[in-house]
C-alpha cells in the first residue's frame, strides 16, 4: 500500500465529494421531489388519461436503465439541436430519474392516510387541494421520510455515473489520480472508502431524523 | 356552550328528509327512509348493527349521497336526489351540519387547539387570534383547555372525543351529528363524552345521534328512531319505545342489548 499517495489523495476525493457528488445529489433530489409529487397527483388522479400517464412515466424511469437516462440526455439531446453542459444533463437525469421512484414512495404514502381524514376535512368544509395540502401531505410526508431517505442515499451513490458525462465529482476525481499514478486498485478502494462515510453518515441522519418525526404521529 | 341563534324552541323543521334510499351496488342498504328534525330537537338513532344508521347520518352531511329522496334544510336548498344533486348542494347541506365521528378522526399532525381552528382559520377565514380565543372557551368547556398544545395521540379516547366535538362546534353549525361517539371508548370513559353531549342538548344544539346508549337517549332524546333493515321500523318518545315497543323487531333488539347473554326476548 502506497500510504503516501493514499493520504494526498485523500483530500481531493473528499473535496469532489462535497463541492461535485452532494450538491449534485441534493439539487436532483430537491427536484425529483418535485417532480415525483406532480407524478404521485397524476396517478392518483381519477382522470384515467392523466393517471395513465402518471404510470406510463414511471414505468419508463423504472424500466431503462439510469446510465441509459443520463447518455440520453447528454449524448443523445445534441443529435436534436439540445446541447447541455455535464452538470446540468445530470441534474436533469437524476432528478427525473428520482421523479419516477419517488412518485410512487409519495403515491402510497397518500393512499395510507386513512379516508377518515379526508372525511374530516370535508366536514369542517375544505375543498379538496386544501386538504391534500394541509391534511393529507404533512401526513404522507412523515411516512414517506424512510423510504425517501433511501432514495437520497442511493443516488448519493448513483451519482458516481456522472463520471461518465466528465462531471467533477469524486469518483471522476479518483478516476483522474488512478490514471495518472496506475495505482488503480489503492483509489478505487479509497473513493468506495470515502462514499461508504457519507452514506453511513447520512443514514445515521436518516435514524435521528425518523425519530424526531415518531414524535408526531 | 353557547349562544344559539334561533334555538328558542321554535318548532321548525330544521331539516327534512323523505324516503331516502341509498344502494350500494345490488345491496339496497336505506329503503326509504323520512326523517323531521326541528331546531333544538335531539334525535337518536337506534338500530342493529348494518341496519343503515351511519349511512343515513353520512347522507344528511353529504358524506353520502343518497340514490333517492329528498332532504330539504330549513332556508337551503331542497334536494332531489333522483336527479344527480349539485355540489352546491351538497356544500350547503355540509356548511350547515358538522359531525363527530367513531374514531374521532382528529389531525394527528395537528396540535389540539389547530385541530380546533383548522376550519374557522382555513375555511372560513376567521382571523387567527378570534378564532383561537373562541377554540379555547369552548376547550376550556369541556375541560381541555390545559390540553391545547397536546398531540391527538397524547389524550385518552374519551379527551379524543371531547376535542372531535370541540372541533364540530367550532364552527358553529345548525346541526351536529355523531355516529356512535362513545363505542369506541373504553366503558369507564363513556360518562365524560356522553356529559358533554348532554350538556349541548340541555343549551338547545339541534342533535342527530346514533347511539347504543339508551340510557342516554331516554335522558336526553325527544324522538328516538328504530332503523332496521334500512327503514324506520318505529318511531317514538324514548320512554314510550323503549318501555312499550310495537314491533316485536324493536321489542327483540332492546332486549338483546338489555340482555346481551339471553336467547330470547321475554314476554
Ligand atoms: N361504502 C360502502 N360500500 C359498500 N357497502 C357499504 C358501504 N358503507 C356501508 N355499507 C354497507 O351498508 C350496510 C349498512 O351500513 P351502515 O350504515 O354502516 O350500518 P350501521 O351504521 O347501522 O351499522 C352494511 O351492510 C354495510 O356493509
Ligand atoms: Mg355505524
Amino acid at each position: 500500500m502506497d500510504w503516501g499517495l493514499f493520504s494526498d489523495s485523500l483530500w481531493p476525493i473528499v473535496h469532489r465529494g462535497l463541492v461535485g457528488t452532494i450538491p449534485l445529489a441534493v439539487v436532483s433530489f430537491a427536484i425529483g421531489l418535485v417532480i415525483a409529487l406532480g407524478i404521485a397527483l397524476l396517478r392518483l388522479s381519477v382522470n384515467p388519461l392523466l393517471s395513465w400517464l402518471g404510470r406510463a412515466y414511471v414505468s419508463l424511469i423504472r424500466g431503462t436503465p439510469l446510465l441509459v437516462q443520463l447518455f440520453v440526455i447528454f449524448y443523445g439531446l445534441p443529435s436534436l439541436g439540445v446541447v447541455i453542459d455535464p452538470w446540468p444533463s445530470a441534474v436533469v437525469a437524476f432528478s427525473l430519474n428520482v421523479g419516477g421512484y419517488a412518485a410512487e414512495v409519495m403515491r402510497a404514502a397518500i393512499l395510507s392516510v386513512p379516508r377518515g381524514q379526508w372525511e374530516a376535512a370535508y366536514t369542517i368544509g375544505m375543498p379538496r387541494a386544501t386538504t391534500l395540502r394541509r391534511i393529507v401531505l404533512p401526513q404522507a410526508a412523515r411516512v414517506s421520510v424512510p423510504p425517501l431517505s433511501n432514495t437520497f442515499i442511493s443516488l448519493v451513490k448513483d451519482t458516481s455515473l456522472a463520471s461518465l458525462i466528465l462531471v467533477a465529482e469524486a469518483f471522476r476525481q479518483a478516476q483522474v489520480i488512478a490514471a495518472a499514478t496506475s495505482e488503480f486498485m489503492l483509489l478505487y478502494l479509497e473513493v468506495a472508502l470515502v462514499y461508504w462515510v457519507f452514506c453511513t453518515v447520512l443514514s445515521f441522519g436518516q435514524d435521528r431524523l425518523e425519530k424526531v418525526l415518531e414524535r408526531y404521529v | 356552550m353557547s349562544e344559539r341563534p334561533g334555538t328558542t324552541s321554535s318548532p321548525t323543521a330544521l331539516l327534512r328528509a323523505r324516503g331516502i334510499r341509498k344502494s350500494f351496488g345490488e345491496h339496497e342498504v336505506l329503503r326509504g327512509v323520512d326523517l323531521d328534525v326541528r331546531r333544538g330537537q335531539v334525535i337518536a338513532l337506534i338500530g342493529p348493527s348494518g341496519s343503515g344508521k351511519t349511512t343515513l347520518l353520512r347522507s344528511l352531511n353529504g358524506l353520502e349521497t343518497p340514490s333517492a329522496g329528498t332532504l330539504e334544510l330549513d332556508g337551503g336548498p331542497a334536494i332531489d336526489f333522483a336527479r344527480a344533486p349539485r355540489k352546491a348542494d351538497r356544500f350547503a347541506l355540509r356548511d350547515r351540519s358538522a359531525m363527530v365521528f367513531q374514531h374521532h378522526n382528529l389531525f394527528p399532525h395537528l396540535t389540539v387547539l389547530q385541530n380546533v381552528v383548522e376550519g374557522p382559520v382555513h375555511v372560513r377565514r376567521t382571523p387567527r387570534a378570534q378564532a383561537e380565543a373562541r377554540g379555547l372557551e369552548l376547550l376550556d368547556r369541556v375541560g381541555l383547555a390545559t390540553k391545547r398544545d397536546a398531540y391527538p395521540r397524547e389524550l385518552s379516547g374519551g379527551q379524543q372525543q371531547r376535542v372531535g366535538i370541540v372541533r364540530a362546534l367550532a364552527l358553529g353549525p345548525d346541526l351536529l351529528l355523531f355516529d356512535e361517539p362513545t363505542s369506541a371508548l373504553d366503558p369507564e370513559l363513556v360518562g365524560e363524552v356522553l356529559g358533554v353531549m348532554k350538556e349541548l342538548a340541555d343549551e338547545g344544539w339541534t342533535m342527530v345521534v346514533v347511539t347504543h346508549e339508551l340510557s342516554f337517549a331516554r335522558a336526553v332524546a325527544d324522538e328516538v328512531l328504530f332503523l332496521d333493515d334500512g327503514v324506520v321500523r318505529e318511531r317514538g318518545r324514548p320512554r314510550e319505545l323503549f318501555v312499550n315497543p310495537r314491533e316485536e323487531r324493536t321489542r327483540a333488539f332492546l332486549h338483546r342489548i338489555l340482555h346481551p347473554l339471553d336467547d330470547e326476548p321475554s314476554a
